[in-house]
């Protein structure tokens, strides 16, 4: 071990390897509430030469090799293997690209999402993908990922931003997969499989973005309701009208509650449900369209309508979104912050069983999220360190998904499966896909060094 | 292994605030030290992650995590900008005080808040002797900024320092107290050891100011350091000494506020007395809440209680173009930004104008300057940037230390941009 360090410092440079075992342990961990694992080295490239020779490097040794953008992730995916190696990409943070004549950029994998989305702004063009972390997050974690966000229902998520990717695969040669082009059919759609790898199949140098003009107009109003049946059906009116909105965000009542002692926004604590939609365009269809979606929310019983006339009322509109998370996290120490998302038509049925799920495990569940595409972030507030509840935590995450298969959707709608859900993979797929999977991972990885045992299990 | 598990359960007190984190990172967008190195030993998600690591017996030696800890500015920003509210500030404090207090002090810094800074009068002759001496030392390199370089190679390095201003505060202005007339308000003065040693001109203009407004001023003789530098040394024994002294002091008169023009002062009095104040006697408990009640910013003082106001601007005179600084013991720790500004465009000769990242720390982080001046000059770059980039003539702000930092960083860059105290730009504007 001690000559090959040598040789990560010689590539790397002495202040690019850390060995220090108080530095070790701050790789150890991500946003997932699971268990910190030790690496046994930390490293730092800062250039693509280097990235590309230290993975070759680690594949020789055999070395498990965990690359980390911000560490942000939701589902362990960071979390190295026990005695591996951790990659930080955040010294790849160049933007090197911006171009406005074809509408792409290309980016280096550790630049963060905010300050890329402020410079394509600067330049009058538009990243929608907007993940709640994007102060911190990286695009190489996005990419690998397949991050989402809340403008996911009209723009989309980072996959259909992905025009081509450069990687090196696991013996630290280049491979290279897309185009600047709209249009590319060289060869297999290698960027389709590496998007929401997270790290499995190889490790991002160069990632090639496409850019859209930045909307001229956009309208944020807030609608409250009484049942969250009516609100749901809003949703889905808003949608068979033709109208797709920016954002279509929900928030249930205990959330709505939460918040309000937050932040004393001045919601109605009683409402079932809250929903926050934002249309953009044209400053002419713009208008038109909010003014559909309030008679939309009218006509279904909305209780009441704010329409935020400008962009502070916007703000303020908006305020109340962004305190969700904060105001649910100071309730209890331990946030378990769950994804499981369903077909649109589907979100009430799906909130009523969560609100089952706490009552049957007797636990606090508050619940926001996307309604426009059916992606819901139920929130387990609890304590980690109370063993009884955490074993009834672990019972209810498995009867949100569970709940979630049988309403025809999905374990996971953006967060990703890392460790934390990769044990359920098979439930919502089966064994033939995990089988393929693994064998598609051991062909491209036959040492299985890329971040082992996530997604597809060991 | 046996004294880790010691260590182990002193850190578990901090327990309870510890699991707040929810290691979400989103303090990696604020640190302003995490923004320089990229290195998540120095971000909060990564202290925390240690402490705990601590609290697991995770490591050999509490030596790396001791260093890591020490490593930070202690500016608030991370608390600030936390979704989950970790109080890491109260929590870094409080691990520094076990930490240091279960490895022991070094000897230098023992010897210093020990012997200095815990008795006041001995740490003021020193100062005046250095103040005496220094001309020797230090030769002035730009008059407008005030600051000093070092001819000779002292321990300073390359700092533009500012000149100890001889002589100090306490030997301008007399000790007493004034009655209040106009405003009938009292206040006390805690002056602080940088405005006394460094800016006495600062603590003038607070005397000017108050006795302006008819309100009345206690200033007490002798007063002692606030006690920070020790704190975040984690020396808490020295820490308690001046606390103690500070209260006897300031038990003497009554009054109705106790003001400061040090944006670390006033955070140090209302927010890490009382939380540093549970092994102190049930009575002087009780003294350190009341005063940390009464303690505010003097831009807030006269701002809120004086009622002092912007002024109009209609006259077409020649103006100066002034920006701010928000300190962020200020702004991070007790959510005062609005008054300092409104202080400022108290003065018509000015016209303010808003910097980028105005709140962005300045990176001077009392001791972290001393101990990691390149990165502390690295963080002070980027505000010297934000300064320059603003063109204003002069940047205000509310803490004597940031204003040694900035003077600093814009002297070394030679930019003639003059530095100075809020309070000192509304004095200018006083009859
Ligand atoms: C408060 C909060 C809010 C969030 N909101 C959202 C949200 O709205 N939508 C959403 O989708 N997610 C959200 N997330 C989850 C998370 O932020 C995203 O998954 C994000 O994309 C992770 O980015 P990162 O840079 O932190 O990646 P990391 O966490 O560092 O890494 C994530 C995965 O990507 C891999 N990886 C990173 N870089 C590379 C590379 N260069 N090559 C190959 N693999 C790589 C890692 O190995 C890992 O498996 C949120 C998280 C938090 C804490
Ligand atoms: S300190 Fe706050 S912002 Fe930082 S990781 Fe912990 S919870 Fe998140
Ligand atoms: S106090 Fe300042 S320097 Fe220290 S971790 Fe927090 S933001 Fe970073």
């Amino acid at each position: 071990m001690k000559a090959l360090i040598e040789e990560f410092e010689k590539v790397l440079g002495k202040d690019n390897v850390f060995q220090d075992e108080a530095d070790l342990a701050t790789y150890s961990y991500d946003a997932a509430v699971l268990d910190p694992v030790l690496p046994s080295l930390v490293l730092r490239p800062t250039s693509s030469e280097a990235l590309g020779k230290v993975v070759g490097m680690c594949n020789e040794h055999a070395l498990p090799l965990t690359v980390r953008g911000a560490g942000t992730n939701l589902s362990g995916g960071t979390i190295p293997k026990s005695g591996g190696v951790v990659l930080l990409t955040n010294a790849l943070n160049r933007i090197l690209e911006i171009n406005e004549e074809d509408l792409y950029a290309v980016v280096e994998p550790g630049v963060v999402t905010a300050k890329f989305a402020a410079a394509v702004e600067a330049k009058g063009l538009f990243y929608p993908p907007d993940p709640g972390s994007q102060a911190v997050s990286t695009l190489g974690g996005n990419v690998a990922e397949n991050a989402g966000g809340l403008r996911g229902l009209r723009y989309g998520v980072t996959r259909d931003y992905v025009m081509g990717l450069e990687f090196f695969d696991a013996n630290g040669e280049l491979v290279k997969a897309g185009a600047r082009t709209v249009k590319c059919v060289t060869g297999y759609n290698l960027g389709g499989i590496m998007v929401g790898s997270e790290g499995t199949l190889g490790v991002f140098d160069k990632i090639i973005l496409k850019l859209i003009p930045m909307p001229p107009a956009r309208k944020a109003m807030m609608a409250i309701f009484n049942d969250i049946n009516k609100a749901s059906e809003t949703v889905s009116a808003i949608i068979a009208n033709r109208i797709v909105p920016v954002t279509l965000e929900f928030m249930d009542n205990f959330t709505i509650r939460a918040v309000e002692d937050f932040s004393h926004a001045g919601l109605p604590v009683e409402a079932a449900a809250l929903l926050l939609i934002e249309v953009d365009g044209h400053p002419v269809q713009v208008e038109e369209d909010a003014e559909k979606v309030e008679s939309l929310c009218r006509r279904l019983g909305a209780m009441s309508i704010r329409v935020a006339r400008d962009a502070t009322e916007r703000d303020k509109v908006w305020e109340a979104r962004r305190a969700a998370l904060s105001a649910l996290s100071r309730i209890k120490p331990t946030t378990v912050l769950e994804d499981a998302t369903v077909p649109r038509s589907r979100v009430p049925a799906m909130i009523r069983s969560i609100e089952g799920i706490a009552r049957e495990f007797n636990l606090t569940i508050g619940t926001f999220g996307h309604a426009g595409d059916g992606n819901l972030h139920p929130t387990i507030l609890t304590d980690r360190r109370n063993h009884q509840e955490w074993e009834r935590v672990e019972k209810a995450i498995e009867s949100i998904f569970d709940r979630a298969l049988s309403l025809g959707g999905t374990l996971s709608g953006e967060h990703g499966i890392g460790m934390a859900k990769s044990r359920f993979m098979e439930k919502e797929t089966s064994r033939a896909t995990i089988v393929y999977s693994r064998r598609i991972k051991a062909a491209l990885d036959p040492k299985n060094i890329l971040n082992p045992g996530k997604i597809i299990g060991d | 292994m046996a004294d880790m598990k010691q260590l182990a359960r002193l850190i578990k007190e901090l327990e309870d605030q510890l699991v707040v984190c929810m290691r979400c990172g989103m303090c990696q967008a604020v640190c302003p030290l995490y923004a320089e190195t990229g290195r998540e030993a120095d971000v909060a998600r990564g202290k925390l992650a240690l402490l705990e690591g601590l609290v697991q017996e995770m490591f050999k030696d509490p030596k790396g995590v001791n260093e890591r800890l020490m490593r930070c500015l202690l500016c608030g920003s991370c608390s600030a900008n936390c979704p989950s509210g970790v109080k890491v500030l109260d929590i870094f404090i409080r691990a520094r005080a076990i930490l240091t207090g279960y490895m022991g002090l070094h000897p230098l810094k023992k010897a210093v808040f020990r012997g200095m800074l815990a008795r006041p009068q001995f740490f003021d002759r020193l100062m005046e002797w250095a103040s005496r001496l220094q001309g020797i030392f230090v030769k002035p390199v730009d008059d407008l900024l005030g600051a000093s370089c070092g001819r000779l190679l002292t321990p300073l390095g390359e700092r533009h320092i500012k000149a100890l201003a001889a002589p100090p505060f306490h030997m301008r202005v007399k000790p007493g107290s004034t009655s209040p007339r106009a405003a009938g308000l009292r206040v006390a003065f805690f002056v602080g050891c940088l405005i006394d040693k460094v800016f006495p001109n600062v603590g003038e203009a607070v005397m000017r100011t108050m006795e302006h407004h008819g309100v009345g001023v206690f200033l007490p003789e002798d007063f002692a350091c606030c006690g920070i530098p020790a704190l975040s040394s984690g020396d808490a024994a020295a820490f308690d000494k001046l606390v103690h002294y500070n209260l006897q002091r300031f038990a003497a008169e009554p009054f109705d506020f106790l003001i400061t023009a040090c944006a670390t002062c006033t955070s140090t009095i209302k927010k890490l007395w009382p939380l540093m104040a549970w092994k102190l006697s049930l009575e002087a408990q009780e003294q350190v809440s009341a005063i940390a009640a009464k303690t505010m910013d003097v831009s807030q003082f006269l701002v809120d209680k004086v009622g002092v106001r912007q002024a109009d601007t209609k006259s077409g005179d020649q103006k100066v173009l002034l920006t701010y600084h928000d300190p962020c013991h200020l702004k991070k720790s007790l959510g005062v930004a609005s008054q300092p500004r409104t202080l400022l465009q108290a003065n018509s000769r000015y016209r303010f104008k808003e910097m980028i990242e105005a709140d962005w720390c300045c990176g001077m982080g009392g001791s972290f300057n001393l101990q990691h001046y390149g990165i502390s000059a690295s963080i002070g770059k980027r505000k010297r940037d934000n300064i320059v980039q603003s063109e204003c003539e002069t940047v205000a702000t509310s803490c004597p230390a940031c204003m040694l930092q900035m003077t600093d960083m814009l002297s070394q860059a030679g930019d003639r941009v003059q530095v100075k105290h809020a309070i000192e730009i509304y004095a200018e504007s006083l009859p």
